[in-house]
């Protein structure tokens, strides 16, 4: 890389473990291309940390297409960085100036634990899935495609939210470090749709119990987690799963003895 | 635990409670604003006062203003314990914060609301307090002549220490003795630093309306393309600037007016 001239001064949260007080070290970013990803100028750090006998610093990541929703960095006070609707493994270098002090932390939420540096657990996002967000269906021959009429509005709907990467910028994002905006895209994806009509009822309220149960904060509506999300997830999912909510407590008592039978 | 201590327990059943009383602040404060309009009225107070006595005698009144300080204190303790809550889903904090787009109002309502209830006991203290539980309000006789309308005022001091209100005729005269509020809204009001008090909690209340009113919306998941933008205009225009605004006057007003006496 001919251009690779960039030069900055990078304040980094490290932290052993969970268990120990982590703190910020400031590190210099030397030859950095401006068309390096933010993650490549990181890899470039580590490297050189390596070689210096140092530990490198410890962040999340898989695809680096903007998929899969493993990186996770808090850059200079926004989650995945200064760009809007990108993911941390889409912000280029080109996005900061030469000299700049960037500053990257953790998400910070307690349901977030710090596994080390800059990575943290985000396996109550599993939970909260696991509890209720999937489908019942039958195996056995292909189905007919288009089989179930689904009207077009109906199926972009979902469609967008489902295009949730379960990465936790929003919870990064919200004041009140509120799950809302991820829980309510998962409720939504399938509750939309006539394939997610059997379990509608019950899976928003065994989600939602398993938000609170992992110990996330309550939505104000800021719509902070709407403008930091890289896949532009819309505020509207989270008043669709309020309203299933309500419905399915105040409304739906078939659902609410199914599942006090099953002790959930 | 019973399911609807549940539901209401829940993250989602305790943003109900805070819509539900919220919303029903709204409509109180639509009719808080309406009747005391009286207090434009250029009539020596009288329609005020009498307006005054009607809602502390009139007992279905009087029960639905219980619900209304009920729900004031549900809705002040309910953001509490939501507040503290959200505090220990973020022990640690970050070191820096970018500007995000979310609105002033909605990142300060908890400022905006204490704001507004120190203002409510101040403002209760101050009236409510006064006139039904001491004896620091005064009484007038207003003595209206039935026939041509014409109508009197003067002084009244009660003969027996628990006397409440009365009415009663003498010919074609209708005497009531009423405790005259306007009196002690006149005083108050003629001191600058409690009209400075009243103007800053309406412009807390402009804030807390413009992010609350379509929140509490939000949160009941009325969300639709043809009404949201309504919502929006009417916690914006409506509760946000033409019932403060109302509020506002009457100290403002009655400041100017007490500056001219
Ligand atoms: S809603 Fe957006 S910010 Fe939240 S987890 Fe999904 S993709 Fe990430
Ligand atoms: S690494 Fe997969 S989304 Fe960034």
């Amino acid at each position: 890389m001919d251009n690779a001239n960039m030069k900055l001064t990078l304040k980094v949260w490290r932290q052993k473990d969970a268990k120990t007080a982590g703190k910020f070290e400031t590190y210099k970013a030397e030859n950095i291309s401006p068309d390096m990803s933010f993650l490549e100028m990181l890899d470039i750090v580590n490297e050189s940390l390596t070689h210096g006998g140092q530990e490198p610093i410890y962040f999340d990541h898989d695809c680096r297409e903007g998929i899969c929703g493993m990186c996770s960095l808090y850059i200079n006070g926004n989650p995945h960085g200064p760009k809007r609707a990108i993911t941390t493994c889409q912000l280029h270098m080109r996005s900061f100036h030469d000299g700049e002090t960037i500053t990257i932390e953790p998400w910070r939420a307690a349901p977030f634990p710090v596994v080390k540096d800059l990575a943290v657990d985000r396996s109550a996002f599993d939970r909260i899935q696991q509890a209720g967000g999937y489908i019942s269906i039958n195996t056995g021959g292909v189905p007919d495609a288009n089989a179930i009429p689904i009207p077009k509005i109906i199926a972009d709907e979902a469609f967008n939210s489902a295009t949730c990467i379960g990465c936790g910028a929003c919870v990064a994002a919200c004041k009140n470090a509120s799950a809302m905006l991820f829980v309510s895209a998962k409720v939504s994806q399938l509750g939309m749709l006539p394939q997610g009509q059997p379990e509608r009822y019950r899976r928003v309220q065994t989600m939602v119990t398993q938000m609170d149960e992992e110990g996330f904060g309550n939505c104000t509506n800021t719509g902070a987690c709407e403008a930091e999300c890289p896949k532009e997830i819309s505020l509207t999912n989270i008043s669709r799963m309020n309203n299933d909510f309500l419905s399915a407590k105040l409304f739906r008592q078939e659902e609410v003895h199914e599942i006090k039978h099953e002790g959930a | 635990m019973s399911e609807t201590k549940q539901t209401f327990n829940s993250s989602l059943g305790k943003k109900l409670i805070m819509a539900l009383t919220g919303l029903f602040l709204c409509t109180f404060l639509i009719v808080h604003l309406g009747g005391n309009l009286l207090l434009f009225s250029n009539d020596g107070g009288y329609s005020f006062n009498m307006y005054a006595n009607f809602l502390t005698h009139f007992p279905p009144i009087e029960v639905v203003a219980y619900v209304l300080y009920a729900s004031i204190l549900v809705h002040a303790l309910y953001a509490i314990i939501l507040t503290t809550k959200n505090r220990k889903a973020r022990p640690v904090t970050y070191a820096v914060v970018n500007k995000s787009p979310a609105s002033w109002s909605s990142k300060n309502m908890g400022l905006l609301g204490s704001i507004l209830f120190l203002f409510i006991v101040i403002h209760m203290g101050d009236f409510w307090y006064k006139y039904k539980f001491t004896n620091t309000v005064n009484f007038k006789e207003y003595r209206t002549n039935l026939a041509t309308g014409e109508r009197t005022e003067t002084a009244y001091t009660p003969e027996k220490a628990d006397f409440e209100h009365s009415q009663s005729f003498d010919g074609n005269t209708e005497i009531i003795r009423v405790k005259d509020l306007h009196a002690r809204v006149q005083s108050s009001f003629s001191q600058l630093w409690y009209v400075a008090i009243y103007v800053i909690a309406m412009g807390a209340l402009t804030f807390h309306m413009v992010h609350g009113f379509q929140s509490a919306f939000r949160t009941l998941g009325w969300v639709h393309r043809k009404y949201t933008p309504i919502v929006e205009f009417i916690g914006t225009w409506f509760f946000g600037a033409i019932i403060p605004l109302g509020f506002a006057a009457m100290p403002v007003v009655y400041y100017f007016m007490s500056l001219s006496k």
